[in-house]
């Protein structure tokens, strides 16, 4: 394929902000639009349920360019105008405002939309977490002692949960798994887990599911699990997933199952790629993946910038993603599973320090460090030699 | 090229060291980088470049005028 005149990424966060910027880097001189749904500029999105959640940041501060490195990117920034169709044979997509943007090249960065729960939109008081606007709306009923509700065990329902309690929240966490991101770190992490959540105050009523919620007078007054317990709540933040941002997509030639389903090179039509939560690819070893995660939505821009250019590169990286709740910072490589021996190889869990192996018919499929970030970076290696395809 | 980097924004994923051990590295304690060349020779550009747009907390910034 001939280089481009044109790219239209869509998407406007991370993933679409570094296509944009590793074109230019390659030294593309094309012009290139970049479509966000949200009016803000570029920002990042792991402070959201962190430190733009507590305060600590202001939102400002999750920026991830200035203004004046986006100008020099030289390209067209078309904000708070979401992308409503793409024609993937022709290459063009139509925005909310009626726009049509037109390019040799599509990359389709859109992300996820939150999971919600049946009843949800019509009451006050229930949050989800997504966007900057979600953290700031969040942030703004947490307080002392006001009585917050995390629907949801994962990543991000335990980083809100961790966060809400250092504001001074009295905090339940529910949710089917026995404890905390059980499912995707096994039982050894996730007990611990929910040690740590328990020692510092959050309630767990885990266990169960979370079936809907109550309310009155168009507020909420509790959630109600699948034992059919209410517990009461002021504030709900509804944190079980999410779904990859394809609606926009019906009608466009392409293929979405769980995400925009791409080759090996991450392109999903001649002209036409995905990258980062939104995209499912090829991985030469893991098969079928999609990942959501901050680093990858880079690291895949990067193969897509390339790809983009002519390089034909196909995109096998090692999964990667961290996690802080309260004093504990996880790293993890790979794709653990609950169904994984974990093995302990430096430090000590009960010291709340230590990295752990993980392995699935005698391969290593994970690392993971507890607040030892070096050690298992250093670990990685297993995993790489572990991911490479046989020759 | 001046490289600069955000130890408080760091979470020390170490991308950054796996790229460019020359100019990154982590402390022993709690993973935070150690910027070891912050005016890195131009055989290292591309790759700090890289570095600072794979870095997941978005904690180094690399000034080109400089």
């Amino acid at each position: 394929m001939s280089v481009p005149s044109g790219v239209v990424v869509v998407g406007a966060s991370a993933a679409g902000l570094a296509t944009a910027e590793a074109l230019r880097r390659k030294g593309y001189r094309g012009e290139v639009s970049v479509v966000g749904a949200e009016p803000h500029l570029p920002y990042d999105r792991p402070p959201l349920s962190k430190q733009v959640l507590s305060g600590a940041w202001a939102p400002e501060r999750a920026r991830l360019r200035t203004e004046e490195a986006l100008a020099g990117l030289r390209a067209e920034f078309v904000l708070g105008d979401p992308a409503v169709a793409l024609d993937a044979a022709a290459r063009t997509v139509r925005t909310a405002s009626g726009r049509v943007l037109g390019g040799d090249a599509v990359v389709v960065a859109t992300g996820l939309r939150a999971r919600r729960l049946p009843g949800q939109d019509g009451l006050s008081g229930v949050h989800v977490l997504r966007t900057l606007d979600d953290a700031l709306a969040l942030r703004a009923e947490l307080r002392e002692s006001v009585r917050l509700v995390v629907a949801g065990e994962g990543v991000l329902g335990a980083e809100i949960a961790a966060t809400a309690r250092g504001l001074g929240a009295e905090v339940t966490m529910a949710g089917p798994q026995p404890a905390p991101l059980a499912a995707q770190l096994g039982p050894m992490v996730a007990d611990l887990l929910a040690g740590l959540h328990a020692e510092r105050g959050v309630a767990l009523r885990l266990g169960t599911g979370v079936t809907g919620l109550t309310g009155q007078d168009g507020r909420v007054t509790g959630v109600r699990l699948g034992t059919g317990e209410v517990l009461p709540a002021d504030v709900v933040v509804v944190a079980i997933g999410a779904e990859p941002a394809t609606g926009w997509l019906a009608g466009s030639g392409l293929r979405v199952a769980d995400g925009v389903v791409c080759d090996s090179r991450c392109r999903a039509a001649e002209g036409v790629y995905a990258v980062g939560d939104v995209a499912r690819w090829e991985h030469a070893t893991l098969g079928s993946l999609r990942l959501e995660n901050r680093t990858n939505a880079v690291e895949q821009a990067l193969a897509v910038a390339d790809n983009i250019l002519g390089a034909e590169r196909h995109y096998s990286p090692v999964p990667y993603f961290w996690t802080d709740q309260f004093d504990a910072r996880i790293h993890v490589y790979g794709l653990p599973s609950a169904a994984a021996e974990v093995s302990v190889v430096e430090g000590d869990p009960a010291g709340r320090r230590f990295v752990a192996l993980y392995r699935e018919d005698g391969r290593v499929t994970g690392v993971l460090g507890w607040n030892m970030p070096k050690q298992a970076r250093l670990r990685r290696q297993e995993l790489v030699e572990a991911l490479t395809p046989a020759l | 090229m001046k490289v600069t980097v955000d130890e408080e924004k760091c979470c020390g994923a170490g991308q950054c060291v796996l790229l460019a051990p020359d100019v990154f590295d982590q402390r022993e304690d709690d993973g935070i980088v150690v910027l070891l060349d912050a005016a890195p020779s131009e055989e290292l550009h591309a790759t700090v470049r890289e570095a600072a747009a794979v870095c997941p907390a978005a904690a180094i910034d690399v000034d080109e005028s400089a």
